[in-house]
């Protein structure tokens, strides 16, 4: 395995020499990078990484450290204005837009204006957009979709839905057989915005659901009802699994390895879980969400994560040309692949591994995706907003009847917000 | 000659003057100086920062009192002050529990040391891990509660879901470590009630309640008080129990004033420093009246002796 590792390091290194594009060889000083990627396979990827970037430069000092993930969360606030490190991860779209505001990203609109970055690295190029500016480069995306148990589903003769009817009546059976149609776990609050993202970028198109989330648009307006009068459909079917509320994402996908509920909406994250649980690939599959107002474009959830440069970092030079080798198609296509992150890269020159639920989700976006592609509701909300707004989305999968109150509590909510 | 006047001059030195009433204030002076500025200077520093809007990174704008007047509308602000008067209600049943166990532990009998540290082993175990079990017990799938509901005939609940139930959900689960607490306060307390009132109670007939309460429980007072003191600041301090066990929900209805505080201004969502600064004044208030009273009981005590 270390010899595999280190030939493979040793072709990037050649890779990169003989494309001549590398006038990265040799860099000296420091770079001191800061990580939230703590979860084991995360880590393990981004640590083999950087060990890469420093054998390509044997004279410059890296300081790795690693952040939990939800902890860096808050930390983010303190290091980026005392003691910044030169390199950070963080997300894209609107969750960048505080530390963008408070000129505390560096713009880094100079390595997008480079076509090897710019053309190859298209499709985030928005996510990463601010005032017209750059502001750091993506490193990973993933897509999220319906991953549903297709052992059940044979053995209910259904098949892959494509229409909204369709969705529905592959549920009736699925609740007729006395199980449940989709896992939950909303106690953390996101993976009920996750719905709602799909439910209203169905139901209203793309744009509709961006004025929303920037303020534009009114929540008691009659699309977001139409909307919730779809989701409301499911929750009287009795489709989601009871007491997702007191459940995080996690705790919610036993139901789904036991067979109790058939489907689970959620981002390619789920699907290591789901097979370290001891389902085989036989029986997990995924689907694109369904059409469900006919005509409206699809468009896609596809979160991106990021790297950055702190405005108060000490080795700009030596952080861009990081950024640089993160994003160049070798290395993309390395640490996204089914041993590594098992996501999308983010390089167009890159292959995606050949891993179905990779090769699905990289065809869906890239060609099925025509409405465009949104970051995912907390990240394309503000902060503040995005808060307020899951906390009744929970509270209308658990109690539908509250409707009316919770679209004037956000109501109110985004006029104080959006000011 | 000589040696006398510099002894003389030595002992009419200022210092040496008044060095009796210097030296406690200098031994003192660290303690105050911490004290001034980790406690006294933030509280001010809270005042101030409640009268601008910051998110933390840019400039603080002065808005004066528009923070309160937003608290005044903010449904979830009740909320979370009605959570707080049902913690400060519910969690004083700590203290009659805590002189039960501990009535019920005051006696000679082979391995009694080992009961008492079992009984008091909730209290050394983290929150966390108290949180954490408790809301294994409460789960509605899987957990213990609702077997035992089912083994009575009831019907299952998902008490941590429910946002009726939720808070006294997770009371219950502080109660467990609080009566731990209360019960070596009023062990430590059973030692020192004098057996020769027992003794002249008993030849006047009293037993049972009546010896428990005219006898024992008089004696116990200085122990009641402090469980009562440190009960009441342990249910305005209740947070790392809502974070494990809830994270505030369903829908924000177990938050209580310190968790809000930290989730609008701290947490992953939040941004608004001014606003977080405006409840935790809230907060103190409500806990300067408690402690208030508590000093003001400790003063009345000295006096007294």
């Amino acid at each position: 395995m270390r010899s595999i590792m280190k030939t493979s390091a040793a072709a990037i290194a050649i890779l990169a020499a003989t494309l001549g594009g590398a006038s990265a060889d040799g860099l000296t000083g420091n770079l001191k990078i800061f990580l939230d990627t703590s979860n084991p396979a995360p880590r393990a990827t981004m640590e083999e990484m950087i060990a890469q970037f420093g054998e390509k430069n044997p004279d410059l000092t890296i300081e790795t450290t690693v952040i939990d993930r939800e902890a860096y969360k808050t930390q983010i606030r303190n290091f980026l204005t005392a003691n910044a490190p030169d390199v950070a991860t963080w997300y894209a779209a609107n969750r960048m837009r505080p530390y963008v505001e408070a000129g505390l990203f560096e713009d880094v609109s100079d390595l997008w204006a480079e076509p090897e970055i710019g053309d190859n690295l298209a499709s985030t190029k928005g996510a990463l957009t601010i005032d017209g500016k750059q502001w750091g480069v993506p490193y990973t995306y993933y897509q999220w979709g319906v991953y549903y148990r297709k052992d059940i589903f044979d053995e209910l003769g259904l098949s892959e839905p494509a229409t909204w009817e369709e969705e529905k009546a592959n549920c009736q059976k699925i609740i007729d057989a006395g199980k449940k149609c989709y896992t939950i776990g909303t106690k953390f609050l996101w993976t009920a915005g996750g719905w709602f993202d799909y439910l209203n970028m169905r139901t209203n198109g793309f744009d509709f659901h961006m004025d929303l989330l920037t303020g534009e648009a009114s929540w008691q307006s009659d699309e977001v009802r139409k909307t919730f009068a779809n989701w409301r459909e499911l929750i009287d079917m009795g489709a989601f699994i009871d007491n997702h509320q007191t459940y995080s994402w996690q705790e919610a996908l036993p139901f789904m390895v036991k067979g109790d509920a058939a489907a689970y909406l959620m981002g390619n994250f789920a699907v290591a879980p789901l097979r370290d649980a001891g389902l085989t690939d036989d029986q997990i599959d995924f689907y694109q969400f369904v059409e469900i107002t006919p005509g409206v474009e699809k468009a896609e959830d596809a979160p991106t994560d990021t790297f950055h440069i702190p405005a108060n970092a000490e080795n700009k030079e030596n952080a861009r040309e990081f950024l640089k080798f993160v994003v160049s198609p070798d290395v993309q296509t390395q640490i996204n692949d089914g041993k590594h992150l098992g996501q999308l890269p983010v390089n167009a020159k890159s292959s995606v591994d050949n891993d179905k639920f990779l090769v699905e989700g990289f065809e869906m976006l890239s060609t099925n995706s025509p409405g465009g592609v949104a970051q995912f509701f907390d990240r394309d909300a503000p902060a503040e907003m995005a808060k307020v707004a899951m906390e009744g989305l929970q509270e209308f999968m658990v109690k539908p009847d509250n409707l009316d109150k919770i679209l004037a509590r956000l109501d109110r909510a985004r006029e104080r917000i959006y000011k | 000659m000589a040696q006398a006047s510099l002894a003389a001059s030595r002992q009419n030195s200022w210092w040496h003057r008044n060095q009796q009433q210097l030296t406690p204030w200098l031994f003192l002076a660290p303690g105050i100086l911490f004290f001034l500025f980790y406690v006294i200077f933030p509280i001010f520093q809270s005042f101030n920062l409640s009268l601008f809007e910051w998110d933390g990174l840019g400039e603080a704008e002065y808005v004066g009192l528009y923070n309160y007047e937003e608290l005044y509308w903010d449904e979830a602000f009740y909320t979370s002050l009605k959570n707080n008067v049902i913690w400060l209600v519910l969690y004083l049943a700590a203290i009659p529990a805590g002189l039960f166990i501990a009535l019920f532990l005051n006696q000679t009998v082979t391995g009694i040391r080992l009961y008492k540290s079992l009984f008091f082993f909730p209290f050394v175990i983290s929150q966390v891990v108290v949180g954490l079990v408790f809301t294994w017990f409460y789960d509605p799938t899987f957990g213990l509660l609702n077997v035992m509901l089912g083994a009575v005939g009831l019907p299952p609940m998902n008490v941590l879901g429910d946002e009726n139930w939720v808070t006294v959900g997770i009371i219950v689960a502080g109660l467990w470590p609080q009566t731990a607490y209360c019960m070596i306060l009023y062990l430590t307390g059973l030692n020192a009630v004098d057996p020769e009132q027992i003794e002249a109670g008993r030849l006047d007939g009293a037993k049972g309640w009546r010896m428990l309460w005219y006898i024992i429980v008089p004696q116990l007072r200085p122990a009641t008080f402090i469980a009562f003191v440190v009960t009441i600041i342990g249910a305005l301090r209740s947070f790392d129990l809502i974070s494990v066990m809830t994270n505030g929900g369903p829908f924000g209805s177990s938050r209580v004033l310190s968790f809000y505080m930290f989730e609008v201004a701290l947490s992953e969502y939040g941004f608004r420093m001014g606003y977080g600064a405006a409840i935790a004044v809230v907060l103190f208030m409500i806990m300067l009246a408690f402690i208030a009273y508590f000093l003001w009981t400790m003063y009345k005590e000295e006096r007294a002796r």
